[in-house]
């Protein structure tokens, strides 16, 4: 085993110049995978490390073979990827265990889809059972089991098929932090002691110290379109140590490269699209609020280093990210180098009362947010002072998918509900600008 | 049923069991002289289905209730062979509606159609037909009436196989295919199981709505050609025809009685071993039992007995049927594919269309616009009594429903009677009805309306008590914390809880109340036949007649009634329900 993840030249996985694209209608497509080379040799782990909606997991269904990519090429040992191939398995992040098949089955049943009879496929299931941990779980049924304990049947199987290639998707991100660590523990655990039947493994993550333990190198997924933005190596010796300065400096490292703007023209930051056409995220204005005070407070004061801040809160970078890059937007906070920094808008925010902070949040809402600014004038134009919001989904849908038009319009519309900034009516799918007397 | 219960870890660890084991128990005696006694019964009763029409003529059914066991036997047996074939017709035609796109673009449509069609309606067409495939034997008649309740079961366990199939999960669809299963793998490890919940729920709705139809398609007049099959209708329709009052309360006896059984025996063992198949990941807390299904897991040797087939199903899993999944479509391969799509849209239109004219052809070659006109108005007179009957249902049964579902030990109590009551075939009581409106003289454009949501309102109440039971505790006590009473509790807080509810109780009702119609409208007790003006009773009429034009307006126009009635009523009621009043 040690022989052959020894420096290796021949490629398990090439990818290619693949590149995803969705119709989106009459005003074009929508990229969600650009141009994006990967290899993967044998001995290595490797980490995809983006934001959700980066499109890293959808490279990783287009290395599965699960979806094809709209253009390049995905080879799985020199052999192009048309179907899954026999030599790789995916662990899911929802488990994906058939609730109605015992643990037993579930490891069973890859093993089934080759045709083995059930007396030849117990004994390679009940071995994987035994080696991930499951002894005296085979009769039970998923439904009774714990989240790590699915996920351990999950990994079952998936070694259970012997795959040269284990293809991971944000596999511990619905397990509690607890069981998380365990379970990545013992995964390194058997991977060191060469006891697993793969060569390598591809895992998709949005945890950024989870990458730094686990993975030989990780890619730096970059959002709309989603591409390879940076490659960085891992050279620490394993078993790692969270506590370790050269960790905690790569860890901060990765962060400054994915708070990077990346040479993105548009000037507000991280948001794809201009003017009114930008793609907004739904934040609650609690969020927003509750960051800036903690930011405010002590001990950051106005400036915070994101890790910690991130470990303070216990967030993870797909929860963080979208908050802080709101207050970037609505120029509350300045993001950079891994760093946020409130504004003076943000520190007035920070002291103010209510009703001080709504004024405040609508003047940056009038100023920063196009789209809300927009439907305000619509609506002060009108005599009647009301518009349907239909308009300006369609309006929006010139610009960007179905989808995106509406959670930008629901994004829009919390904020200004919170501002009273305007008002929306739920059941005529109005805007107004009376609120309920 | 189709499922075996090769998930018993025990069937696959026979090999292991000690010998000791082997030997039979109690439990084996008393669940092998059951199977074995329901295997004989249907096997009698399945001999008989073949007799000659002579036969039956040289032997009529009789009033003598030592015959009844053996009437209720071949209705039961009707019942299956029905249920049975419209769990092939969905397994075949809804499987193929969703793994293909044009066969999809033809079945949901014409599905939807089906639903609405009144199915004694259908009688009148299949009769003829079945008596001419099996000129002289027993067995054409026997198809027209399975037929009839096959019609009345088939399409809502279609949609409800359909729509699981289209809503498997994501992550579930990804892992078998990452695996490699085939398509029939797939089938069987993924699909039926995961479709198993909703699929055997619509069975059961479908049984019950079923006893209402094998009733009335025994006895079976069609113009000249009279048919009484052996079975509980027949002999009702005989107790009806001699005005015997002992007679009729035997038949309801016998009623009741079957359907106790078929639900101890075969649908609680069902429910209880389907509970592993729904898909939420969380133990639930009330899991259903069955003493029947408990009695067959503590079987030893029945278990054993079963074992083969346990064998045999494995082996099956393995055959690797379609065994590539076909592979992924290119970005061009979508576009030819979309452009076969029109042209196999134009077609479709072409044929409706065609169709279309052929029927309107027929019916104008006897028919006048006066007779549309009449059609209609029945139509309107039957609209007006659905509305009524179901508005004054609700009126009694909800707050009914509400008092009973709040309180969960009255509610484990009444739910199974309310289900009962759904399943038992109303028609059965109508003589009582028509003898007391002879008796008291009363308007019969009135009081034969109640027959028609007499089986029906149950629907009504059954779903109530559900919504109530499922009102969230904590919507409960705030509602009290705040004393919200009386008018503005029944407003704000429970009718929208159970609104969802009550909307599928209520939309259920109001078809079978349309299908009623056909029986209720035209009611008879010896000599004295009662007739309310109604599309119902327009129908039932030329039926009687073989007025085979008539029967085809009648069905077109109550078809268009009933599939309007649900789009502009049920259906946005229903979407406003699921998108505002939605608990969960």
């Amino acid at each position: 085993m040690d022989a052959a993840r020894s420096v290796n030249d021949v490629p398990l996985i090439s990818v290619q110049g693949v590149c995803q694209t969705y119709d989106k209608g009459a005003s074009g497509r929508l990229v969600v995978l650009d141009n994006v080379d990967l290899t993967l040799r044998p001995g290595e782990i490797v980490g995809l490390l983006g934001r959700s909606g980066s499109g890293k997991s959808t490279l990783l269904r287009a290395i599965a073979g699960l979806i094809r990519p709209s253009d390049g090429r995905i080879a799985f040992e020199g052999a192009p990827v048309t179907g899954p191939p026999a030599g790789m398995a995916l662990v899911f992040q929802s488990f994906a265990l058939f609730p109605w098949l015992t643990v037993l089955q579930n490891v069973e049943l890859g093993l089934e889809a080759r045709g083995l009879a059930p007396a030849e496929r117990r004994r390679p299931a009940l071995a994987a059972i035994d080696l991930i941990g499951l002894d005296g779980y085979e009769s039970a049924y998923p439904k009774e089991l714990s989240g790590g304990m699915r996920q351990r049947v999950g990994l079952a199987r998936a070694l259970v098929v012997h795959p040269k290639v284990l293809l991971m998707d944000e596999p511990f991100s619905a397990l509690d932090v607890l069981t998380a660590e365990t379970l990545r523990t013992d995964l390194l655990d058997l991977w060191a002691e060469g006891r697993m039947p793969m060569q390598s493994i591809l895992m998709v993550t949005h945890n950024i110290e989870e990458a730094v333990l686990m993975c030989d190198r990780i890619l730096i997924f970059g959002s709309n379109p989603g591409r390879v933005v940076a490659e960085i190596r891992i050279e620490l010796p394993q078993p790692r140590n969270r506590l370790d300065p050269a960790f905690r400096k790569l860890v901060d490292d990765v962060y400054a490269r994915m708070t990077m703007k990346s040479g993105t023209p548009a000037r507000d930051g991280f948001f794809p699209g201009t003017g009114i056409a930008m793609v907004l995220p739904r934040v609650s204005s609690n969020r927003l609020a509750g960051l800036i005070e903690t930011v405010a407070a002590e001990p950051y004061r106005g400036h915070a280093d994101l890790p910690p801040l991130a470990a303070g809160l216990q967030l993870e970078v797909d929860d963080l990210f979208p908050i802080a890059e709101t207050l970037q937007l609505l120029r509350f906070a300045e993001l950079e180098e891994g760093d946020i920094r409130l504004t003076a808008a943000g520190m007035r925010f920070a002291t103010s009362d209510v009703d001080e902070r709504k004024r405040l949040f609508a003047q940056q809402l009038a100023t920063y947010v196009p789209l809300a600014a927009h439907i305000r004038r619509v609506l002060d134009e009108r005599s009647s002072h009301q518009a349907p919001a239909r308009r300006f989904r369609d309006e929006l849908e010139d610009h960007m998918s179905e989808d995106y038009a509406a959670e930008t319009v629901k994004a829009v519309t919390s904020w200004a509900r919170y501002a009273e900034y305007f008002a929306y009516d739920e059941e005529a799918d109005v805007f107004t600008l009376e609120n309920p007397a | 049923m189709v499922f075996l219960p090769d998930d018993r870890p025990a069937l696959g660890a026979v090999a292991a069991l000690v010998r000791a084991r082997m030997r039979p128990n109690v439990y084996d005696l008393a669940a092998f002289s059951l199977i074995a006694a329901l295997v004989i019964l249907a096997a009698h009763g399945a001999a008989g289905m073949g007799d000659s029409l002579d036969a039956l003529s040289r032997e009529p059914v009789s009033l003598d209730v030592a015959g009844l066991p053996e009437y209720a036997l071949r209705t039961t047996l009707r019942m299956f062979a029905a249920i049975f074939a419209s769990l092939l017709f969905t397994f075949v035609v809804a499987a193929l509606a969703a793994k293909s796109r044009r066969a999809e673009l033809i079945i949901i449509p014409a599905l939807d159609i089906l639903q609405s069609v009144p199915v004694l309606g259908f009688l009148t067409f299949t009769v003829t037909f079945f008596m001419g495939l099996f000129p002289g034997s027993e067995l054409g008649a026997e198809c027209a009436s399975i037929f009839a309740i096959f019609t009345s079961q088939a399409w809502n366990m279609a949609f409800s196989f359909y729509q699981s199939l289209k809503t498997v999960p994501r992550d579930l669809d990804e892992a078998s295919r990452s695996f490699g299963l085939s398509a029939w793998q797939r089938f069987w490890r993924l699909e039926a199981p995961f479709a198993a919940p909703g699929l055997i729920w619509n069975t059961m709705m479908s049984m019950s709505g079923g006893w209402f139809f094998v009733v009335a398609s025994e006895a079976i007049t069609v113009g000249s050609t009279t048919v009484q099959l052996p079975g509980i209708g027949s002999y009702l329709a005989l107790a009806i025809d001699q005005q015997d009052f002992a007679a009729v309360g035997w038949a309801v006896l016998a009623m009741a009685f079957v359907i106790l059984l078929y639900d101890q025996l075969l649908f609680r063992p069902v429910v209880a071993w389907a509970d592993k198949f729904r898909a939420e990941q969380t133990a639930s807390q009330q899991k259903p039992r069955s003493w029947m299904y408990g009695l067959i897991r503590r079987t030893s040797l029945v278990k054993h007995l079963l074992a083969p087939f346990g064998w045999i199903w494995q082996r099956l899993l393995m055959l690797r049927l379609g065994a590539r999944m076909p592979r992924l479509a290119t970005a061009r391969s979508r576009r030819t594919s979309s452009s076969v799509d029109y042209l196999w849209l134009a077609v479709v239109v072409a044929v409706t269309a065609c169709g279309a004219w052929l029927v309107i052809d027929y019916v104008r070659q006897t028919l006048s616009w006066r007779d549309a006109f009449e059609a209609f108005g029945g139509g309107l007179a039957t609209l007006s009594r659905v509305v009524i009957l179901i508005a004054v249902a609700s009126l009694i049964w909800v707050p009914i429903g509400v008092w009973i579902g709040l309180r969960p030990v009255v509610a484990e109590r009444v739910q199974p009677l309310a289900q009962f009551l759904a399943a038992f075939p109303a028609n059965v009581l109508f003589p009582f009805a028509v003898m007391g409106i002879v008796a008291t003289g009363v308007d019969p454009n009135i009081w034969l309306s109640p027959l028609m949501v007499l089986g029906t309102q149950w629907y009504i109440l059954f779903n109530v008590i559900a919504g109530a039971s499922a009102f969230p505790s904590d919507l409960r006590e705030a509602a009290a914390i705040y004393h919200l009473r009386s008018w503005t509790w029944w407003r704000k807080v429970i009718l929208p809880g159970i609104f969802p509810y009550y909307v599928t109780g209520a939309l259920t009702a109001s078809g079978g109340s349309w299908n009623a119609s056909i029986v209720a409208e035209v009611a008879s007790w010896g000599d004295t036949r009662l007739q309310a003006y109604g599309l119902g009773a327009y129908i039932a009429k030329a039926t009687a007649a073989g007025d085979f034009p008539r029967v085809v307006l009648g069905i077109g126009v109550m078809s268009l009634f009933v599939t309007l009635f649900n789009r502009m009523l049920w259906r946005p009621l229903y979407v406003f329900a699921e998108r505002r009043l939605r608990l969960n």
